[in-house]
């Protein structure tokens, strides 16, 4: 869809609050029902643009990413579960997918930004891609109740994910 | 369900059972290279590319599937067997009132399910042909879905075709049902936005996690799945796949899914009806 190199600025989305986001299915109604007073810590995932059809250069949260909790992230099999498809520099795991490229040394491969749009929407390089969209809403079909509307993980998480994945500089321990 | 009881020797069942030590081709190791990474020679159980989730299981599964009496899902054979001979409904009549003797009436009949059917105007399949014989025929009430009665029966029924090839049609009247099956298969779906497609057709034999992804095949249903602790339709798989992917599943029964079935047992032509076969 943005592959052919333009710039596009997404909508963000709508102030459905973190509750929702931390993995609480089935909470959807108690959401909607209070549509108005969103608390101050849950503020709406900003938008973010694609540059060039290839990089979304800035970040998506005022807040550094934090490699610890983005190691987390990657692991937990409700939210980044990246480790489903992955081979990750991550050994107390056992059973490390194997449908997808080993992640050793992606963050010398990757600049933040590239990163960034490979978990935000790795569909923008590759409209083919088995890899879900981490950070995206629109054009989704029949999502299962209670999921709707929202993304997989916040942006906190996706900045968090990105600043762990950008300690990976060594390729040697990959398996393929 | 009610409680049954393993009677060697007895019945209906040791002959079921007797039937099936010679239908058995048990996938015994180490013979050549088949090319597609494994030293093993799956005999029936692999046709050309087409491999049955037989071939990408464990050694304990497998062993659990092919010795009758380690296998669980006999428990519900017997049942089937049971209510093949049992009178229910108004009109007073048992299947085998109408059908005789299963191993024969039933010899082949599950190599072409689903079929087109002509009263309704689209696709049936094993289930929805025994709880049409229930409603139509023997004036009873259907069995619900994933009930251990229309397990049972289902796995009974099947089982008598067990080891004959799958041979469903998609021509025909059944034609724009298996497109539309065909279609089902390579949407995405759901939060993380995956068809069929990108589990098992383009990865077979890959990890993913702890899970070995298979080829999908629907041969062996109903199957004694290890996780569910019990036998469980196709319809149940395909609502568990939805749900991984975080997609809102069809319910049981419906046409999305009878379409779906029919694609997806298309895919697996040639393959030897299993039920009930074992997964993990
Ligand atoms: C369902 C499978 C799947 C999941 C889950 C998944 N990915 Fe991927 N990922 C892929 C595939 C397949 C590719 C190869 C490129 C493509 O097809 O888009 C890929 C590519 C990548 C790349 C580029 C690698 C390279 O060498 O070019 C990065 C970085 C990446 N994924 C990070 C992640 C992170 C981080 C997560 C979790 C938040 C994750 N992936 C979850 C399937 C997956
Ligand atoms: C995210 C990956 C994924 C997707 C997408 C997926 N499945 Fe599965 N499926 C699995 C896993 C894992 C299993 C269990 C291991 C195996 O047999 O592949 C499985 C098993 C099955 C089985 C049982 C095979 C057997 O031998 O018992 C069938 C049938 C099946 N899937 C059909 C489907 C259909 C139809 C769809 C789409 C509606 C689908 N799957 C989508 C991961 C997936």
């Amino acid at each position: 869809m943005h592959s052919n190199g333009r710039s596009k600025t997404r909508a963000g989305w709508p102030g459905l609050g973190l509750l929702a986001e931390l993995g609480l299915a089935g909470s959807g109604l108690t959401l909607v029902a209070v549509p108005a007073s969103v608390p101050a810590h849950a503020a709406a995932p900003p938008s973010y643009t694609v540059q060039g059809g290839y990089t979304i250069p800035e970040p998506l949260t005022d807040t550094p990413g934090d490699p610890a909790m983005g190691r987390n992230w990657v692991i937990n099999r409700k939210l980044g579960n990246c480790l489903s498809c992955h081979q990750m520099p991550i050994p107390e795991e056992q059973f490390h997918g194997e449908t997808a490229p080993a992640l050793y040394g992606v963050g010398d491969l990757y600049s933040a930004g590239e990163l960034r749009l490979r978990i935000v929407d790795p569909k923008v390089l590759n409209p083919q891609s088995m890899m879900p969209a981490f950070y995206k809403t629109e054009g989704l079909n029949r999502v299962l109740k209670g999921f709707e509307g929202r993304p997989i993980l916040t942006a906190q998480q996706v900045e968090d994910i990105i600043a762990y994945l950008m300690t990976l500089k060594d390729t040697s321990k990959a398996k393929n | 369900m009610t409680r049954m009881v393993k009677i060697p020797g007895g019945g209906r069942l040791s002959r079921l059972m007797a039937g099936l030590v010679i239908a058995a081709v048990p996938a015994t190791g180490a013979v050549a290279a088949d090319g597609d990474g494994t030293r093993i020679d799956w005999g029936p159980y692999k046709v050309g590319d087409v491999r049955s989730g037989y071939t990408y299981a464990g050694a304990q599964t497998r062993a659990m599937q092919d010795d009758d009496f380690q296998n669980p899902a006999f428990l519900w054979l017997e049942r089937g067997a049971e209510l093949w001979d049992t009178a229910e409904g108004a009109a007073g009549k048992a299947c085998a009132d109408c059908h005789g003797d299963a191993e024969e009436s039933m010899a082949d009949v599950a190599t072409h399910y689903p079929i087109y059917f002509e009263d309704w105007g689209k696709l049936m399949n094993i289930e929805q042909r025994i709880n049409w014989c229930r409603e139509t025929q023997m004036q009873a009430e259907p069995f619900e879905w994933e009930s251990d009665d229309l397990l049972g029966i289902t796995a009974f029924v099947k089982h008598q075709s067990k080891g004959l090839p799958v041979d469903v049609s998609v021509d025909g009247p059944a034609a724009p049902f298996f497109e539309k099956g065909k279609a089902f298969y390579e949407e995405r779906r759901g939060q993380l936005d995956m068809a069929c497609t990108h589990c098992h057709v383009d990865h077979p034999g890959d990890l993913i996690r702890a899970e070995t992804l298979s080829q999908g095949q629907a041969n062996g249903f109903p199957t004694y799945r290890l996780k569910w602790q019990t036998l469980g339709s196709l319809h149940r798989r395909f609502r568990g796949c939805n749900r991984n992917i975080r997609a809102e599943p069809f319910p049981y029964g419906s046409d999305e899914y009878t379409n779906l079935e029919l694609y997806v047992t298309w895919r697996g032509n040639g393959l030897p009806v299993e039920s009930p076969s074992v997964r993990k």
